[in-house]
């Protein structure tokens, strides 16, 4: 009985045919590189792009799609190469990776943990996958890391913003590029105390739910430190869509500040109900009452219209940076759809390369080189300034950007504008607070 | 044969044969092709069908023999999961003990159900059961966060204790397996262009499955069974007659709840992930459309309708316009793009569609399921009997 | 006492939603006997008539003039055709009425999408068990609900209630409390009156008008209504028209509460099969009554002094009430005997 994971396109090409009825198994793997999963052939190789494209987040997985499609295109030589001329990491010349054509194949989460694992399974069984990436929770980023961790493949998580990705719940061969609750709450407060002051006092409501446990902890360790005070925090079910039996409470608590500890379908909502009992023109305490939502996306902005104006949040990139990186993959991304990028097209797209560039640099597709080559990596150029991918949990450390939702916007993609870009040096944290074990990486065979 | 009579016998040995070739009759395409996205000859979706097909199974147990349409049944599979997986951490790594205390917790969480929701009867009884599992979920989602591990689910880690095992060695969690034998371990088997894979998980959870049907058509052929098919055809009537239907009900409920549960537990014993999505309304529901479609108490439609949902979800979600354009790139431009618009909508993001027009087609041309279908296809072949009464006598049981 | 007020309120308003969804759903489901999953698409369809409307009214045309994007594009300025029928500021306010203007589109274009179901599909069902039900009207559910998020996206579309309805009322100063110690949203208030409304409009429709009667007639005792000559039939499509109607008018009502996507059918598929059959079945009443009950307990399991002593109350109280009243009352509060029992 042979192990599996051995590539099943790497079976074929290495020929092993038998007679009908007779047959031998195979142990080969293909090109020179061995002795790991799914290794690709000497033509091409595929990477898995899963993504939700059904339920609330599809537009979300949507864009992301669009990034790894344009990541492919650019990667294999074609487009304007994006921010392939701008990274600091100059290994990748549009020839593949490691001269292989760049292919793919793309697969549903639903946003549900069940069907993402399901997802990349197929991904990793039958298209042979050596990478999977994507995703627009940290649910489904816990569940299809530790997948891709037991099966020896690398994951390259998407959007996913709980400190538990990469604390509690990291794993050796998982790797994300985007900030957590703790960045966004240690970003944030500092801006909080300049704008609305050291004395006030916040109400919470929180989606009961892994991520709003770790974001409503971070916002509340972070403010408290300021000087505030957290009069309330108020779970809120993860299926609730009127919002108004929490909303209502809040003037009257002694409040002056309402924190939505909500993403999604959830903020938009939460936000709707608290506009409407008109706590953004309300007073407490001698103060304008105001709100705070610690995580902001260009969707949920959207989505919540006119009542984001003037509120502050936190997110991971935004298409109006001016850097070089920035600019170059607005514009590609611009020209080839039409719109600008969200922050989720932006963490996948830059995820790709950086896997695509470490793949180069270690000269294999092997899950261990490749994540010895991100650990500890250093770069530039991909539009969040100087970045660090940390060795000790596989997590990036780079500047934040605290936004607010923009008074007057252009057109409906220019919803938020960047009040302070937060040096990384502010919001790193030692790794072992979250506790946690990255294991040994797993090549899979 | 096995106290079955010359009709089932042929049925199960025609379902084993099913399970046993399934890495076969699956991969018809050979790799590489245009219509390899077709195959489904995979690990992950093989275990699927059987394990759904336990599922249905189960269900129709219920819902085929007394008519109770129980809207919660994904609360057992919970359950069982989140069992098994507790065994997978606690106990052991092996999967069997997880497997069986997966069925008995779901066993008691369904006799705890079952004795309060069976005092209703018809959409009573659903509402009940469907406020039971929703409240299952609700609370595995948020406060029972430290047991269930919420939203992101609980799983296996390097901590766990696993106290029958031996200590784990470099740093990866061991994945699930039966006496060494990993779960994911596969013999690949290539002829020709073909590749066939032969995965341990897939084979213990298809003997599970073929068990678990033996197992259902004596139920179905018993006295008990009788019993239960008199309750639905006139529960008073038996209730006059002075027979006390309740723990009848009681205990086709239990053991349909145990079906859940062990296909709950097959589910982590394949992948060792539990999340509480898999208790939520829409899971409950996914069972019961599955039973409807293949055919309702028709001993063999419920894992046939399984398949159906599974081979959408799991297929017509991974087609895209890449491949859309690959397969169309023999046709000149214009009608290449055109092919492609056309298609676009049913596949990828729109799998959903593509799933409730089959539903309906499926409810509107063929009343009774995928069983009714594959009959009218068997009548076309034997014309010379008559047609109509004759046909009615081939089912296996009238659905409904 | 204050917060005690507001989640009365609350309940109300939640209740009159619960309600309103509810009401539809039974004059299908409770008396028609059919189990319609596709309800909850009927409800998401009402709220995308106000989407539709408004972006009907707000649809982009061409200026003349080019403008350069930041990511790089050449767009052509827009702006809404009916600033140019219209002029500016009247344009303007159509728009911002979009919400209450769709109540007017909605309620032809919901009875003609409920009167096609029937006929078309419905029909064909009356006969056939429950499970075929089931299976069709959940397989047309989600069919209409890819469609729309087809057109729509699956993003949540911000609607906005008119300017004039922005804010909120101060009902504290009314009843001798400290001004601003409980205020609520013009809308919601609004939102509850209008279902008040409705429900009172379908209740005198099928209790004192001839239509009305037969069609009660006929829910105990089709048959009989059939062998008097009365065109039965046709009187049940009328009735899904109706009901198609309701339960769109719930939506359009609801977008400004919450912003509509294609997915908000779903939500609420589940809690309105429950608040049909705790109110029983058969019963319109019920329904009503059930809503209302249901609306106002998990208002007030949200409070943040309940959920200290039960944590995660809020979000099982539906649920927990459900099945108390099912146990206490076995057809629920005031349900019918023999209707859908077996």
């Amino acid at each position: 009985m042979s192990k599996t994971n051995v590539t099943r396109r790497g079976v074929l090409k290495t020929g092993a045919v038998a007679g009908a009825g007779l047959a031998l198994p195979t142990y080969l793997a293909a090109g020179g590189h061995s002795g790991f999963a799914n290794a690709p052939g000497d033509s091409s190789v595929t990477l898995g792009f899963n993504v939700p494209q059904t339920g609330p987040y599809a537009d979300e997985g949507a864009d992301e799609l669009r990034a790894y499609e344009l990541a492919v295109e650019h990667l294999n030589g074609g487009g304007d190469g994006g921010m392939l001329s701008t990274f600091s990491s100059q290994e990748l010349s549009g020839n593949g990776i490691l001269g292989r054509k760049v292919e793919y194949v793309t697969g549903d989460t639903q946003t549900k943990p069940d069907a993402a694992r399901a997802s990349a399974r197929s991904m990793i069984e039958k298209d042979g996958a050596i990478m999977i990436t994507g995703g627009s929770s940290s649910g489904v980023a816990v569940a299809v890391q530790a997948l891709c961790q037991e099966a020896g493949i690398i994951f390259m998580a998407g959007l996913t913003h709980s400190n538990d990705t990469t604390g509690k719940d990291k794993k050796a061969n998982g790797f994300r590029h985007f900030f957590n609750s703790y960045m966004s709450g240690a970003a944030l407060a500092p801006i909080l105390a300049a704008n609305y002051g050291t004395s006030r006092k916040a109400y919470h409501l929180t989606a009961d739910y892994n991520w709003g446990y770790t974001t409503e902890e971070a916002v509340r360790t972070s403010t408290e430190a300021m000087g505030w005070e957290t009069v309330a925090a108020v779970k809120t079910p993860l299926a609730q869509t009127d919002f108004s039996s929490y909303v209502a409470p809040v003037l009257n608590s002694g409040a002056d500040v309402l924190v939505l500890n909500h993403y999604g379908g959830n903020m938009v909502n939460s936000l709707t109900s608290a506009v409407q009992f008109g706590l953004r023109t309300a007073q407490a305490n001698g103060q304008d009452f105001q709100i705070v939502v610690p995580l902001y996306s260009r969707l949920m902005a959207k989505g919540a219209g006119a009542n984001v104006k003037g509120i502050f949040g936190s997110t991971n990139w935004h298409w109006s940076l001016p850097d070089a990186g920035s600019q170059a993959f607005t514009r590609s991304f611009g020209t080839k759809y039409g719109f600008p990028p969200s922050q989720a097209a932006h963490t996948c797209y830059v995820q790709t390369l950086l896997y695509a560039d470490a793949v180069t640099r270690a000269g294999s597709f092997n899950p261990c080189a490749v994540g010895e080559a991100l650990e500890g990596f250093q770069f530039d150029g991909l539009g969040n300034g100087p970045t660090l991918y940390r060795a000790e949990d596989h997590q990036c450390f780079k500047d934040v950007l605290v936004v607010k939702g923009k008074e007057n916007p252009d057109n409906e993609f220019d919803l938020l504008e960047i009040v302070e870009v937060t040096p990384a040096a502010q919001v790193t944290y030692d790794a072992s607070i979250f506790g946690g074990e990255l294991g040994s990486c797993n090549p899979g065979a | 044969m096995f106290g079955l009579n010359t009709k089932d016998t042929r049925l199960l040995l025609i379902v084993a044969l099913l399970v046993v070739l399934a890495p076969f009759l699956l991969n018809p395409f050979p790799e590489g092709s245009a219509l390899a996205q077709f195959n489904a000859g995979y690990p992950d979706l093989m275990q699927r069908f059987v394990i759904f097909g336990v599922f249905a199974i189960g269900f129709n147990i219920l819902f085929g023999l007394t008519g109770y349409l129980s809207f919660g049944h994904a609360a057992f599979l919970g359950a069982g999961s989140y069992a098994g997986v507790w065994m997978l951490k606690l106990l052991t790594i092996n999967v069997i003990p997880a497997i069986i205390i997966s069925t008995i917790v779901a066993g008691m969480f369904a006799l705890l159900i079952g004795f309060i929701s069976l005092r209703r009867s018809g959409i009573y009884f659903s509402i009940l059961t469907l406020a039971f599992a929703q409240m299952a979920f609700a609370l595995a989602a948020s406060v029972l966060t430290p047991i269930t591990g919420g939203e992101t689910g609980l799983q296996t880690s390097l901590n766990d204790p696993r106290i029958l095992d031996a200590a784990s060695e470099g740093g990866n969690i061991p994945a699930p397996s039966i006496f060494g034998l990993q779960m994911r371990d596969s013999f690949e088997l290539s002829v020709g262009e073909w590749l066939f894979t032969f995965n341990t998980g897939y084979y213990l959870s298809g003997i599970i499955m073929v068990l678990a049907f033996y197992v259902a058509i004596r139920i179905f052929r018993s006295p008990f069974g009788l019993m239960l098919k008199a309750i639905k055809s006139n529960q008073q009537r038996m209730h006059y007659t002075g027979v006390n239907t309740r723990p009848y009900m009681l205990a086709c409920f239990v053991i349909s709840g145990m079906y859940a549960g062990l296909a709950g537990g097959l589910m982590v014993a394949m992948d060792p992930l539990a999340g509480a999505e898999r208790m939520q309304w829409t899971a409950s529901g996914e069972v019961v459309l599955m039973t409807i479609l293949g055919g309702t108490g028709t001993l063999i439609g419920p894992v046939l309708g399984a398949g159906l949902i599974k081979y959408f979800e799991n297929i017509f979600s991974k087609i895209n316009d890449n491949l859309l354009h690959q397969w169309f790139a023999f046709l000149p431009d214009g009608m290449e793009e055109f092919m492609v618009t056309i298609i676009h909508p049913f596949i990828g993001k729109g799998w959903h569609l593509t799933l409730g027009l089959l539903f309906m087609g499926v409810v509107i041309f063929l009343p009774g399921g995928l069983v009714e279908g594959g009959q009218r296809i068997a009548r076309l072949f034997s014309r010379k009997k008559p047609s109509g009464k004759d046909g009615a006598t081939t089912r296996t049981e009238p659905a409904e | 006492m204050d917060q005690f007020i507001l989640q009365i309120l609350n309940g109300l308003d939640k209740g009159s939603a619960y309600a309103l969804i509810a009401l539809g759903l039974t004059l299908i489901f409770g008396t028609l006997g059919v189990v319609n999953f596709a309800h909850g698409a009927l409800f998401m369809l009402g709220a995308f008539c106000t989407v539709t409307l408004s972006r009907f009214l707000s649809f982009e045309v061409d200026t003349g003039e080019v403008m350069k994007t930041a990511w790089g594009t050449e767009n052509p300025v827009t702006e809404p055709w009916i600033y140019g029928t219209l002029g500016e500021v009247t344009g303007q306010t159509v728009i911002d009425w979009a919400v209450p203007l769709s109540i007017l589109f909605s309620i032809p274009v919901m009875i003609g999408i409920g009167v096609l179901m029937e006929r078309g599909l419905i029909k064909h069902f009356y006969k056939r068990p429950h499970a075929d039900q089931i299976l069709v009207t959940f397989g047309l559910a989600i069919v209409l609900q890819e469609i729309i998020k087809y057109y729509f996206g699956a993003n949540q579309i911000a609607t906005p209630a008119p300017a004039a309805f922005v804010g909120s009322f101060d009902f504290g100063s009314l009843i001798g409390f400290d001004a601003n110690s409980i205020i609520y949203p013009y809308w919601r208030i609004i939102y509850f009156c209008f279902s008040l409304v409705l429900i009172a409009a379908v209740f005198a429709f099928l209790q004192f008008t001839t239509f009305g009667m037969v069609v009660r007639a006929g829910m105990s005792d089709r048959e009989t209504v059939g062998l008097l000559g009365i065109n039965i039939d046709r009187r049940f499509t009328i009735m899904f028209g109706i009901a198609a109607a309701v339960a769109g008018l719930a939506g359009v009502m609801y977008t400004p509460i919450v912003s509509p996507n294609y997915h908000m059918g779903m939500d609420f598929l589940v809690i309105s099969f429950v608040v049909v059959v705790v109110g029983g079945m058969g019963s319109l009443g019920g329904a009503v009554l059930a809503g209302f009950i249901l609306g106002t307990l998990e208002s007030f399991a949200s409070m943040q002094f309940v959920l200290e002593r039960l944590p995660g109350i809020n979000q099982i109280v539906i649920y927990l009430a459900a099945i108390v009243i099912l146990l206490t009352r076995p057809r629920g509060l005031l349900g019918r005997k023999g209707v859908m029992e077996d």
